[in-house]
């Protein structure tokens, strides 16, 4: 699938949920979790755009904002060009059809007293979708375009095993013939086996019904198989968008870096060569955020800028956006073209992002004595190419 | 080979329920020698966590039988009086259990909860246990351990809960750490952490480990052996090389094929091993893999025995197709679609 192609299907514009921690007597407001930061990107229609960070860094959140079951704390979601940040539930209940969601965990996302038919025909229902035939009819469809049997129509969902109730979610949110599915971690729960499974799925069902995806994973071996783009969260900042390949090639953020070295690989030689990033420590608490890169506590690349500034969204072409001060895999003439994305401009980083002014001059950006990335190069492209100098 | 450390010999584990009998776990033995790791492979259900706790003796169910022996420095803990065997547990055999969230409780500190396996099992006060268990935090990587030693579990993330689990099993620097899929419910952050943690510390603590996961990626790195598991019994077995790079059984080629993986060009599609693990009240017959297996044949009707069947003896499979042919076709599961 080309980049470029394809009218967005959604845009996020400058998106803000924070949630409110209230104390005392007066549920006074004492302090937010900055959940989702300002982040800004768009989808287009039928591809797949993966979210990726690790647990706390407002992926699901934003994911569950996209589709309206969070309130935005400010910012703009458009579907098909129109906003539907301020919508009321009213205004939103046509939209419900055409966005569905599938959860991470199998077991709680199914109510356990009620039949699968019934699950799965509840958006049918809602919605006013044909009668009780009609319905049955269709979630017997259902149930075997997921892989399931139409026999299964009457049993509990504890009678599922963890692979099967993910079947079950996303026959419910395939129901309506929605545009886009959100799926949020849908195979972190299940054995690799199964996983594979569940993948080829969603990847065959993707074809057969024109969907889009947006889905949300912390490990980037699995997103690298359904993604045609891939979006790195740190703490609720977007840190880098690419094109899914050129993200496994040349990561630019020391972040993605980081999580490409963590993904384990099943060959022990490779697995003893390769560098290993282990990060330490925990992604710090969102109430209150690090200065300047909010990953910068945890890099092995911080400089004295990184906690002054909060590095800007640059555009190094390509559809590939990161925002680091010390970005890696870039040579000198794509930093020379590098430009602050214009898609991304909020104002605090731009009263700060003097270095890296919009005109494109090149701007000395301090290059730590560590050699580049040498740690993914051969993750990837072991087998494929001889070590490339950096 | 040194005298082993832990010896299990045709372990079986059954439970009776009202559809009929479990056989959970089904003549599973296995060796392990001192300071080495072993890795148990396999899915949900194949009875990886069932052989390990019943060698811990955990279960306690009316309805469980169990058979076989287990052998720990030449006693055999299945004979053993309850007492004799809780100072075996937590002492030199201990255990890490996959969900940190609910294997901590939640109305405890973390710190009495180390403290509590320390005063069972070492004969110090309770000023001194806790002392040693700020120590044992600070060498798991909690930071301010000092300090932390009085919060409570829900105050520690996911990945401090496992590490505190990990503190408590080696609070009696235990001769056998079992760590039963220690990263599942975490980030791949994490999991490198913690699989990196328990490397270094079998070193620091002089333990052997049985590193329990489904997944082979995560085993690549600090296993010795590793031993494949499928519907109650060890479907192959043998050093880790050999298991990566010579794997006999076409269910390890799937385990392998089905992971997604950075080292290679994306693949079209990926392996996956059709179908569903079989019912252990009526498994198949023969060979407990055949309703899965591509590559099955008339022989497959008969069950084979755990034998080497390559030129390494200590390799072992239950796999009646011929070496030589598997050499050839295992390329085709193991890289996915690849060549698609």
């Amino acid at each position: 699938m080309s980049v470029d192609g394809g009218t967005p299907l959604v845009e996020v514009d400058s998106l803000k949920k924070y949630f409110p921690i209230r104390k005392g007597l007066l549920s006074r407001e004492v302090a937010r979790v900055h959940a989702v930061d300002d982040v800004t990107f768009s989808v287009r229609e039928g591809e797949t755009l993966g979210l990726v960070g690790e647990s706390g860094c407002g992926k699901s959140t934003l994911g569950r904002t996209i589709v309206r079951l969070l309130d935005p704390t400010s910012g703009d979601v458009k579907f098909r060009g129109r906003s539907i940040a301020k919508l009321g539930r009213r205004g939103l209940r046509p939209l419900r059809r055409e966005m569905q969601i599938v959860f991470q965990d199998p077991y709680a996302s199914l109510n356990p007293r009620k039949r699968v038919g019934s699950i799965i025909a509840a958006p049918l229902q809602i919605h006013g979708v044909g009668d009780r035939d009609e319905r049955k009819k269709q979630v017997r469809a259902l149930l075997a375009t997921v892989g399931l049997s139409p026999e299964h129509y009457n049993r509990f969902p504890h009678e599922f095993s963890g692979g099967q109730r993910q079947r079950i979610g996303v026959a419910r949110a395939l129901a309506l013939r929605p545009k886009l599915i959100v799926a949020d971690e849908p195979v972190s729960a299940l054995d690799v086996s199964i996983q594979s499974q569940m993948l080829n799925l969603l990847d065959d069902l993707q074809e057969e019904f024109q969907l889009t995806y947006i889905f949300i994973a912390h490990d980037l071996g699995v997103v690298r198989h359904v993604s045609d783009r891939i979006a790195v969260m740190y703490l609720g900042k977007l840190v880098e968008l690419s094109p899914a390949e050129e993200l496994y090639e040349r990561p630019i953020m020391p972040y993605t870096e980081a999580l490409l070295s963590a993904v384990p690989i099943p060959d022990p030689d490779l697995s003893d060569q390769r560098e290993r990033i282990v990060l330490q420590g925990d992604v710090p608490s969102p109430i209150n955020p690090p200065s300047g890169c909010r990953f910068h506590p945890r890099c092995r690349y911080m400089t004295d800028i990184c906690v002054q500034v909060e590095p800007p969204l640059v555009d190094y072409g390509n559809g590939h956006l990161a925002a680091c001060h010390h970005p890696l895999n870039v040579d000198k003439e794509t930093l020379d073209r590098a430009r602050v994305s214009e898609r991304h401009t909020p104002a605090a980083a731009d009263e700060h992002a003097k270095p890296e002014d919009p005109s494109g001059a090149s701007q000395p950006v301090p290059t730590p004595d560590i050699q580049r990335s040498s740690v993914v190069r051969r993750i990837v492209d072991y087998s494929k190419r001889p070590e490339e100098q950096t | 080979m040194p005298q082993p450390l832990l010896e299990v010999k045709d372990l079986r584990v059954s439970f009776r329920t009202e559809d009929g009998v479990v056989k959970a776990v089904d003549g599973v033995s296995f060796t392990l020698s001192p300071r080495e790791v072993l890795g148990i492979v396999g899915e949900s259900g194949s009875g990886k966590s069932v052989t390990m706790m019943s060698v811990l003796r955990l279960i306690n169910d009316p309805n469980m039988l169990v058979s076989g022996e287990v052998l720990y420095k030449g006693r055999d803990l299945m004979k053993l009086g309850k007492g004799q065997m809780q100072e075996v547990r937590g002492d030199e055999i201990a255990m890490i259990f996959q969900d940190p969230m609910t294997s901590l409780n939640p109305v405890y500190r973390i710190g009495d909860q180390i403290c509590e396996g320390i005063l069972t099992h070492q004969d110090i006060d309770k000023p001194a246990a806790r002392k040693r268990a700020v120590e044992l935090l600070q060498q798991v990587g909690i930071p301010h351990a000092g300090s932390r030693v009085d919060d409570f579990p829900h105050q520690f993330s996911g990945g401090m809960r496992q590490r505190a689990m990990i503190a408590m099993a080696l609070a009696n620097n235990p001769d056998v750490l079992i760590a039963d899929e220690p990263t599942t419910a975490l980030d791949v952050t994490i999991q490198a952490q913690i699989i990196e943690l328990i490397d270094k510390l079998k070193d620091d603590f002089d333990s052997a480990v049985v590193l329990i996961t489904h997944d082979l990626g995560v085993v690549a790195d600090i296993a010795d052996r590793i031993a494949v598991m499928y519907a109650g019994r060890v479907v192959e077995f043998g050093a880790k090389r050999d298991l990566f790079y010579d794997p006999q059984h076409p269910y390890t080629w799937g385990l392998l094929g089905s992971i997604p993986r950075l080292d290679r060009p994306k693949a079209s599609r990926l392996y996956s091993i059709e179908g569903t693990p079989p019912s252990l009240i009526s498994p198949p017959q023969g060979c407990k893999f055949r309703p899965r297996c591509p590559h099955a044949f008339e022989k497959c009707m008969e069950e084979p025995e755990l034998v080497s069947r390559v030129d390494k003896r200590d390799h072992l499979d239950r796999c009646w197709l011929d070496p030589a042919t598997k050499r050839v076709t295992r390329y085709n599961t193991i890289e996915g679609g690849r060549a698609a």
